[in-house]
């Protein structure tokens, strides 16, 4: 059997065009439209919100695909740095909330309502950056990119990948859980940091506040889409796909693959934590059940739906899986767990590129054909379409 | 479910057409049975001239679906015998149920639909302390009406939350008192799953076991929810020796920590267990065999022996079979709707802050548990009952507090 | 913490301690082997092995309800043909499993970990549907409950010996499959290289079919063997999850000895540490261990030697 990755894989390697090619600034296009137009116009304030709490999965999924699509790194620990972007901004605005005045029938009034229910009486040491907000929004992306670096040095030094790097990230997603769910004292506990209220003196928790933040959201997904293609369109990207294919040709050739490895990964953490924080922005709480493995395995599958190869699909996919959640389980809460396996089964059986790769199969063949029949004859083979997103 | 109405635009449309031969065709007579709508609900909630909106919202699926299987259908049951009877203020329930997943921001997302969207007069639901949490904000931003069932840690307070399971203190306290006075309890060891009930619980039972009883604690272990190898800290009960096991354990934990303690030699009937996290609901997956012998704190029974009871659990099996059983946060959940009515029809609407405000000392005497009283913190007074498990799966109710208890959900000196 | 006890009774708790440690060791052995087979010897990540577990649980289950219900002569010995029906059982949903999924994969191995993933929550709400959302209780023969009387203080857990007894058993006749058997010679070439074990005359997928078979067949073994000790619900399995695919990892994935030798280090650590600090803390440290030593030797405690 013709291994479909792999087919995709040579049709992006010869790729040697432009930052972006029409049809990927078309698809950006749409996408924004989609994003910032069409469904702010569309939905309800209740409905937007939702989607911009699935938009900050969207991150998450975004970052798959450059780790997992384009270097080869399966990681099942998304979550972590998901849940530790999320914590560190939840640490931020729990601060905030927990003035002397709103939390005067405390015993130790000024710090969050959990410390003081475990009789801790001062701040603890690694709570006291998160008092300030510039400091807070270089951590959220650094503790977690920090996080990631040690894992993933040390692993990639000693050349662990593939399935075992798979599974060590999922023995660390369940070590994570488990220190933050004992620990409740400093970190709230499986509760998570909850009640949150205003950033900066600013309400978070309005309709009019959650509009805008979907909007920054949205600014911030498409930014990220922008660094990731630029990733992939840069000589690094081409090292990427070529080290996750032959890895140890590409080590012959005398170029450093951990490192290269080192980075992808981190880039996916930093991606992941700018959705975390996002998520605690609009969602108003953050909690361990985050961290875990089940949210980090589900996040692989948006990326896997919307096409492991495409980061436009990676947002879509993250789209459809959610909304397909939310409405499976709004009519038929009994079957949705049916739904979402079956999804997973044919995602992997039958369209393992995805919704990008059903796109670039079947629509985008036609409509090149289409478009390039008015000016000139066919091209001669069009089999797998153009490497395009 | 009804999937017709999810869309808000559907929804206006189709309540628009209900309403219209109401208002113009129609004589008012029609719908006497209740007084008008506009007299009973001014804030845009989802009441019409024949129907009320409740939200039910449990986890269905998920590991939470095991325990909040007993919840929602004690919610259901309470609600079909409601509208038996003629509903609220002459308008049927009309339920609309999502499902919490067990995933915490879920609940909060399906907790914003029921009142943004389905506009619910009110919510029966949440099972979790965390899921509470979650939802609290929404339900306090939106000024809706949340009927929690469980049991919890206390150290919460909100005007739109009844709380109609008993806080920390309600239920440990007398719990404690008895086994020092009956079984010469003075020295202790806690077991918990390692979250902020057990933590919480076990910190209120220290201090009552050291400050009032003058007992002492040899033990104290918290285990990862879902841990399933309990043969370690056995051993050190067979070292410690303590009068009293204490545990709340939780979940499938609970499960092998009782088939494993049965099966290390520990004998219940000599030593003395008491436990606030075993229900009915719980025996029936470790085993009656496993735990018969050990005490059990709640403030329900199945077998409490009075008229109420006897109705409800005929009722129950009626509705939901034969070998279902019921367990304490069952019949707190099924408290829910008829304390939701109550307040309503003293409010005479279903606003609200008017059926916040007609709550406190409302008396609810059809209770299986007997008689309650809502406290104006919104908490239930009731009594605390201890009971020893039997093989059967049942309860033998060995103790009943005489009076009932005051809800004390900031316990001073507790924490 | 030791100097209010007397030495007797010291004793008598570290060697209770041991079993202990014994007795989780067989816990991990047993839910580690049928993982080793389906990982070590496929490389397929089978995310769905709870769930076969739980199906020999739930397969107890109905075993000993049938045995109350029409044959309660019979019910002390109920289990034996529980767990042989739980071997089926298991071991011919793997079967089939392996025939309608998991053959499109074997070139794909972190696809197997999505697909089964899938699986798994089909599996578990398949369970809810049929079994119910709770947790089901499984009535033991009263010769499986309670303990051997050693000495005055000394007390094994009957349950925790006949864990023990079944492991044993079971890792036997696995190692004499796998390394004395022809089945088992065909096993590890088609392992070693599929194209020339298909070129000697061995059917390839069948093998594969079978080997499938009998890892999921014998996790419903340990299934119906964990109803003594743990819990049987529909979403049971997931707890067993995580530490099982460790135990494979941390003992080098091709090899059965180094997953006994694994399961035993891990199970001796987590035991001790629980009995001197708090059982979430042991957890924590016992995985921060397995993960640090992973890291500095990522091939695990045993690897075979071969040649890639």
């Amino acid at each position: 059997m013709k291994n479909p990755v792999q087919t995709l894989t040579k049709s992006v390697t010869v790729n040697d065009n432009p930052f972006m090619k029409p049809i990927e600034w078309l698809s950006l296009a749409v996408l924004a439209l989609v994003l910032l137009v069409v469904l702010p116009s569309l939905l309800d304030a209740f409905r937007l919100n939702l989607v911009g709490k699935y938009l900050t999965y969207a991150f998450v999924a975004l970052g798959l695909v450059i780790c997992w699509g384009y270097a080869g790194i399966l990681s099942l620990g998304q979550g972590c740095f998901f849940g530790l972007g999320g914590y560190c901004m939840a640490m931020y605005l729990k601060l905030e909330a927990s003035s002397v005045e709103n939390t005067k029938i405390q015993s130790t009034p000024g710090i969050p309502d959990f410390m003081d229910w475990n009789q801790i009486t001062a701040l603890p040491w690694f709570w006291k950056p998160f008092q300030s907000l510039p400091l807070t929004l270089i951590l959220v992306v650094a503790v977690p990119v920090l996080f990631a670096f040690v894992i993933s040095a040390a692993l990639f030094k000693r050349r662990v990948g593939g399935t075992y790097f798979a599974i060590i990230t999922q023995a660390i997603a369940a070590i994570l859980t488990i220190l933050i769910v004992g620990q409740q004292g400093y970190t709230g506990g499986i509760n998570g940091i909850t009640d949150l209220r205003t950033l900066h003196g600013w309400d978070i928790r309005t309709d009019g506040a959650h509009t805008i933040l979907y909007f920054v959201n949205g600014g911030l997904l498409i930014g990220c889409i922008l660094i990731a293609q630029f990733v992939k369109k840069s000589k690094l990207g081409r090292i990427l796909v070529a080290m996750r294919d032959k890895e140890d040709r590409v080590r012959f050739s005398g170029y450093s693959v951990a490192g290269f490895k080192v980075f992808a990964f981190c880039l996916a953490a930093a991606f992941a934590a700018i959705g975390g924080a996002m998520f605690t922005l609009q969602v108003g709480f953050m909690s361990p059940s985050f961290v875990g493995i089940v949210p980090s395995i589900e996040m692989v599958i948006y990326a896997a739906v919307g096409g492991r190869m495409s980061l436009f699909g990676a947002v879509w996919g993250t789209l459809l899986v959610n909304w397909a959640k939310t409405s499976f389980s709004e009519s038929f809460p009994d079957l949705w767990l049916f739904g979402l396996g079956a999804l997973f089964i044919a995602v992997v059986l039958a369209f393992p590129n995805g919704l990008a790769g059903i796109w670039r199969e079947h629509v985008e063949p036609r409509l090149t054909r289409r478009v390039k029949g008015l000016r000139a004859p066919p091209p001669a083979i069009v089999p797998h379409g153009a490497p395009a997103e | 479910m009804d999937r017709g109405l999810r869309s808000p635009l559907r929804r206006k449309l189709l309540m628009g057409l209900a309403a219209a031969p109401a208002l113009s065709l129609l004589p008012r007579t029609a719908f006497a049975a209740g007084p008008a709508t506009s007299a009973v609900s001014t804030t845009g909630l989802a009441v019409t001239d024949t129907e009320v909106t409740c939200g039910i919202l449990h986890s269905i699926t998920g590991t939470m679906a095991i325990s909040e299987t007993g919840a929602q259908q004690a919610e259901k049951l309470a609600i079909a015998q409601i509208n038996e009877a003629g509903g609220i203020l002459g308008r049927k329930i009309k339920i609309i149920q999502e499902d919490g997943a067990s995933d915490w921001p879920t609940f909060a997302e399906k907790a914003k639909k029921l009142l943004v969207n389905d506009k619910c007069a009110a919510v029966m639901g949440c099972w979790t302390s965390a899921s509470r949490k979650a939802v609290l904000p929404v339900f306090e931003q939106y000024n809706g009406l949340l009927y929690y069932p469980t049991f919890y840690e206390g150290l919460e307070q909100s005007k739109n939350v009844f709380y109609t399971g008993q806080e920390a203190t309600q239920q440990i306290l007398a719990g404690l008192d008895w086994v020092h006075k009956e079984k010469g309890g003075d020295t202790f060891f806690f077991v918990g799953s390692d979250y902020i009930w057990p933590r919480t619980s076990n910190k209120i039972a220290r201090k009552h076991v050291e400050n009032v009883l003058k007992g002492k604690v040899v033990g104290e272990e918290y285990f990862p929810l879902g841990h399933t190898q309990f043969n370690s800290v056995i051993n050190k009960i067979k070292l410690t020796k303590p009068k009293v096991i204490f545990t709340d354990v939780v979940g499938g934990s609970n499960v092998a920590f009782y088939k494993q303690l049965k099966a290390s030699g520990i004998d219940l009937s000599k030593q003395v267990l008491l436990t606030i996290s075993v229900t009915e609901d719980e025996i029936d997956g470790i085993g009656g065999d496993n735990i018969a012998g050990a005490y059990s704190c709640m403030k329900y029974f199945q077998s409490i022996e009075n008229e109420n009871n006897k109705k409800f659990v005929a009722d129950f099996k009626k509705m939901w079979g034969e070998k279902t059983v019921i367990g304490d946060v069952t019949q707190a959940a099924y408290l829910g709707p008829y304390l939701w009515k109550m307040a309503c029809e003293k409010a005479g609407s279903f606003d609200v802050d008017k059926v916040v405000a007609a709550s406190p000392d409302l008396e609810f005497k059809g209770a299986p548990e007997g008689y309650v009283r809502i406290d104006p913190n919104h908490h239930l007074w009731s009594k605390t009952r201890v009971g020893k498990a039997k093989t059967d799966g049942q309860f033998e109710i060995v103790y009943t507090s005489p009076e009932l208890i005051k809800p004390d959900p900031f316990p001073k000196g507790y924490q | 913490m030791f100097g209010d006890y007397s030495l007797g009774d010291l004793g008598a708790i570290f060697a209770m301690q041991g079993f202990a440690g014994l007795i989780l060791f067989s816990v991990y052995v047993l839910m580690a082997l049928g993982l080793a087979i389906i990982f070590g010897q496929m490389g397929v990540i089978n995310m769905a092995h709870g769930e076969f577990m739980i199906l020999g649980a739930y397969m107890t289950y109905l075993c000993s309800a049938f045995f109350q219900t029409y044959l309660p002569a019979l019910f002390p010995a109920y289990f034996f043909l529980a767990m042989i029906l739980a071997f089926c059982a298991s071991g011919a949903l793997g079967m089939l499993v392996e025939w309608a999924l998991i053959r499109h994969l074997y070139k794909r191995p972190l696809d197997t970990l999505l697909a089964t993933w899938g699986l798994s929550l089909i599996l578990q709400q398949a369970y809810r549907s049929i079994f119910g959302a709770r947790e089901v209780g499984v009535e033991l023969p009263s010769w499986l409950i309670g303990s051997v009387q050693v000495t005055d203080s000394i007390e094994i857990p009957i349950n925790g010996l006949f864990v023990m007894a079944v492991t044993t058993l079971i890792t036997v006749g696995v190692a004499l499959l796998i390394y004395r058997s022809r089945f088992g010679q065909q096993v590890r070439a088609v392992m070693a290289n599929r194209p020339m074990a298909g070129a000697v005359g061995i059917d390839t997928e069948k093998i594969d079919r079978y080997t499938f078979g009998l890892g999921c067949g014998i996790a419903g073994v340990a299934g119906s063997a964990f109803t003594m000790i743990g819990s049987t619900g529909p979403t049971s399995g997931q707890l067993y999850i995580v530490d099982t695919f460790l135990i494979v990892v941390f003992g080098g994935a091709a090899s059965l000895l180094g997953t006994i030798a694994s399961a035993f280090s891990i199970s001796q650590t987590q035991s001790t540490l629980e009995f001197f600090l708090s059982g979430s803390m042991a957890k924590v440290l016992t995985l921060l261990a397995v993960v640090g030593i992973l890291m500095l030797r990522p091939q695990g405690l045993f690897t075979l030697k071969v040649r890639r």
